[in-house]
């Protein structure tokens, strides 16, 4: 359509290496909105059949530069080249008729269309005016074919699960002549079994010669598919280098501008008594399997695994959340098994989801008021069957002054804050009141390091002032850090149980993945 | 085309948006109003006129408190007309024949006719409630099946004629009766008011009206019992349009199954027109109060501008979707001040 505005550009001069020409390159490419530079002059290529990661925190620019690679946004500054040849993307169907395509975490598909519906959704074949059917059937059944995807064409979208929805956003970047392909945090919502399907098809465009830009945060999915990494920080690429040369401490180091030790606070290792006792646990959807752990006061106990491994739910089980089919939860003495959120707040242990923004957090509503959102038939904040608006206040802004909240406003709306403050404020509920035990899911999700560091701090003082912690985590240096004991997960039951000088980075990775232990 | 316009009015000036932001579209349009009416009649801003606009609005004003609260939870109240229309009826139906057979009973024969009026009404509030908390139904199709029902009923009860025989006494009292010149209906309206205002800012049950409105998932992670909470919005929606209900009734000094059709959508537009989010888990009670009053006083404006009742209901209507629209703007306008 914009075909035209593929504008011959100058030759690379000074590319005098023999590494082949990139397909994609963005050159010093900046953009701007209004107060924030989200790119800084950042440097990008691509080579065809590479994998290249892009990592970095939540708000470094990953999205950003993506988004400029699919041509949703134009760069304020710089310039992008196709095949050696400048082009200025005019939007996401150019970039896509050029051969770039993205596959965000937000799909583009139409529900109730068929999944052959949605591969043609803008280009539909026509003869004569009217849709071809049999050829759209006949095109899309032979893409499915030819990437080995188990798709019906004729299935509505709603109908499968999020990796098949994921599959047809990349067949439907296959059904153009495809050169590059953006992956934004795939395994985002995915099972492991899932993401194994999604990495041999990566493996697949990649002998096809599709270069990949893989957005994670995941180190262990780098380790997995990824050919070089650039770590971008506060929108400026930090560095790019080959998988070989990175472990993990090097890209955490490079991710947070920090060293590991300042990142990670020393947490003395004193267990006291049994406070969360989990015997032969089976969740009705069989998420988790008949399932033990304990923690004790004064413990940081890891729960590790890959998304969907049923590490999430086993926290969930011990909130009230799921439905459960066997085995006991013992709080502190006494069985809580099948009980409320209600009773098992009242006695002393806190649950804080992984999502904030869908059931951590009410965004519209004030830091106060959602502070105190649990404990509101608590003495402390309600006399004479009223609130008491005073105490409350006095409470929560004692609170906010600790956790060191910006802008320390007790009654602006969380939906001012950044993601960072808006995770303090989710930790805060649990801080408010007389807490033992606190299950921590993926505390530290999308939240910058200085966010994260206080977090860690808060976990410490925690840990020392006698509450027992269960950290479920996807971040290995968190599990590896942080952690007394963990216990790794894989497809709803116990892999391993590691202790002290055991959670190394390789004895819990391998515990992830179906292969077994290399020796 | 409203990212075009919305850019037009981003070019006001930087203090009346944020102006804007902050109080909503009502104190605009109050103001507009206002100028507007007072140019038309030359009767609009007297002693006189003002008490009745503030009695003709009370009977909107209590049925919006309680849209209000479903409103909050993220939901709706289609009912509240057939709510009205019910108690009304049921109320006549329990008077009249008290009326005749205990003539001297009048004390009695109002407190029945006033309490089975009130439990006809809520008892549909406790049925969406029902329908809605525990079977998942979505608001709209339960209240609009409720509605049905209700209307229904009423209908069968009265043969669609009006029921006559309330004793007098119940209009002297609850209608024509004065203390210091203000007529009755405006304190029964703000009694509920401070009971409403108590409710919703001092007490549990009101800040997780707004939580459950808010974030479902996160009120349910944080212990409250959402569904009573639910449940509780659409029987207190349901008490407070049976209030309104007995209110009117007295007003009409008849039993009226075919009264309130356009109460559903007013109390609706004086919610949104007030600020409160379609989304659930904001809006403030005295911005619905002021909503109510300013439908009530655009009513009596065209009245005296002889406005003629049918073009009323068009005005109304264009009202509320400029003020749906304001407050898509207003969203916007936050979101780029943000920025």
């Amino acid at each position: 359509m914009a075909a035209e505005t593929l504008a011959p550009g100058e030759e690379s001069a000074g590319a005098g290496v023999t590494a082949p020409a990139p397909v994609l390159q963005a050159d010093a490419v900046s953009k701007e909105f209004p107060g924030v530079l989200a790119l800084d002059r950042v440097d990008f290529d691509l080579q065809p059949g590479e994998v290249h990661v892009l990592f970095g925190e939540n708000g470094a620019g990953k999205s950003t530069l993506i988004q400029i690679l699919a041509g949703v946004y134009r760069p304020s500054d710089g310039s992008i080249r196709f095949r050696g040849q400048r082009v200025v993307l005019q939007g996401v169907h150019h970039a896509r008729m050029l051969g770039i395509s993205a596959v965000f975490q937000e799909f583009s598909l139409v529900p109730t269309l068929t999944v052959e519906e949605n591969l043609f959704l803008g280009a539909e074949l026509t003869r004569r005016g009217f849709i071809d059917k049999s050829e759209l059937h006949r095109r899309a059944d032979g893409i499915l074919r030819q990437l080995g995807f188990p798709l019906r064409p004729q299935q509505p979208v709603h109908e499968l699960t999020r990796a098949e929805q994921q599959m047809v956003e990349i067949a439907k970047a296959f059904c153009t002549d495809l050169s590059v392909l953006i992956l934004d945090e795939p395994t985002a919502s995915l099972t492991d079994r899932e993401a194994e399907r999604l990495f041999a098809m990566v493996e697949q465009a990649k002998s096809r010669g599709v270069g990949i830009v893989y957005v994670t945060h995941r180190m262990s999915e780098i380790r997995r598919i990824g050919d070089r990494i650039t770590v971008l920080r506060d929108g400026r690429r930090i560095a790019t280098l080959a998988v070989a040369e990175a472990d993990d401490e090097r890209l955490l180091q490079l991710m947070t501008g920090r060293v590991i030790s300042q990142v990670f606070p020393k947490i003395a290792y004193r267990p006291g008594r049994l406070l969360l006792d989990i015997s032969n646990l089976t969740v009705t959807d069989h998420s988790v399997r008949s399932f033990s752990l304990t923690v004790r006061a004064g413990e940081v106990v890891g729960l590790a695994g890959l998304v969907g491994c049923g590490k999430s739910e086993v926290g969930r089980a011990c909130f009230g959340l799921e439905r459960i089919a066997a085995g006991r939860i013992v709080f502190d003495g006494e069985d809580v098994t099948g009980r409320t959120v209600r009773e098992i707040l009242d006695r002393g242990a806190f649950y804080l989801p992984p999502d904030r923004r869908e059931e951590g957090l009410i965004m519209m509503r004030s830091v106060r008021e959602n502070i105190s959102l649990p404990w509101l038939a608590a003495r402390a904040f309600s006399r004479f069957g009223l609130l008491d608006r005073r105490g409350e206040r006095a409470r929560v802004r004692d609170l906010v002054r600790r956790l060191n909240l910006r802008p320390p406003n007790i009654e602006a709306d969380l939906e001012r804050f950044s993601g960072g403050n808006q995770q303090k404020v989710l930790l805060a509920k649990g801080l408010i009141s007389a807490v033992k035990l606190f299950i921590l899911d993926e505390p530290t999700v999308g939240v910058d390091v200085g966010t994260r560091v206080a977090i860690y701090e808060f976990v410490r003082e925690l840990c020392q002032d006698g509450a027992g912690i269960l950290l479920i985590s996807s971040d290995l240096p968190e599990i590896l850090h942080l952690t007394n004991r963990t216990y790794v997960m894989y497809r709803g039951e116990l892999r391993a149980e590691l202790e002290g000088a055991q959670i190394t980075q390789d004895r819990v990775l391998s515990n992830f993945f179906e292969r077994r232990q290399a020796a | 085309m409203m990212d075009r316009t919305a850019h037009r009015l981003l070019s006001l000036t930087l203090p009346v948006q944020r102006l804007f932001v902050r109080i909503g579209v009502l104190p605009f349009l109050l103001v507009v109003a206002l100028i507007v009416f007072t140019s038309l009649s030359r009767r609009f801003l007297t002693a006189e006129n003002i008490i009745t606009v503030a009695r003709q609005a009370t009977y909107l004003t209590i049925v919006a408190m309680g849209q209000m609260l479903a409103l909050l939870t993220g939901g709706f109240d289609l009912s509240v007309g057939k709510i009205v229309a019910i108690t009304s009826v049921i109320a006549a139906l329990t008077m009249a024949p008290l009326a005749v057979a205990h003539p001297d009973a009048t004390a009695i024969t109002l407190t029945l006719g006033i309490l089975a009026g009130i439990a006809a009404g809520t008892t549909v509030g406790v049925v969406n409630g029902i329908g809605v908390a525990v079977f998942n139904v979505s608001p709209f199709m339960m209240t609009l099946g409720t509605a049905t029902i209700t209307f229904g009923v009423a209908l069968t009860l009265t043969s669609g004629v009006p029921v006559y025989g309330i004793p007098d006494a119940f209009g002297t009292i609850f209608n024509f009766e004065r203390i210091f010149d203000i007529p009755s209906p405006v304190y029964v309206t703000a009694g509920l008011f401070v009971v409403m205002y108590v409710l919703l800012n001092r007490t549990r049950m009101g800040r997780y009206f707004y939580a459950v409105g808010g974030n479902i998932k996160a009120s349910r992670l944080s212990g409250i019992s959402t569904r009573f909470y639910l449940f509780m919005a659409y029987v207190l929606c349901g008490a407070l349009a049976s209030i309104s209900g007995v209110l009117l009734t007295a007003r009409l000094e008849t039993g009226e199954a075919n009264i309130g059709a356009s109460l559903p959508l007013d109390s609706i537009a004086a919610c949104v027109i007030g600020g409160v989010s379609l989304r659930g888990g904001t809006g403030r009670l005295g911005n619905v109060v002021l909503g109510a009053i300013f439908i009530g006083l655009i009513q009596n404006g065209m009245d005296l501008a002889q406005i003629q009742s049918y073009l009323q209901e068009v005005v109304i209507g264009i009202l509320l979707i400029l003020a749906v629209v304001a407050d898509q703007l207003r969203q916007f306008i936050m979101l780029r001040l943000k920025e």
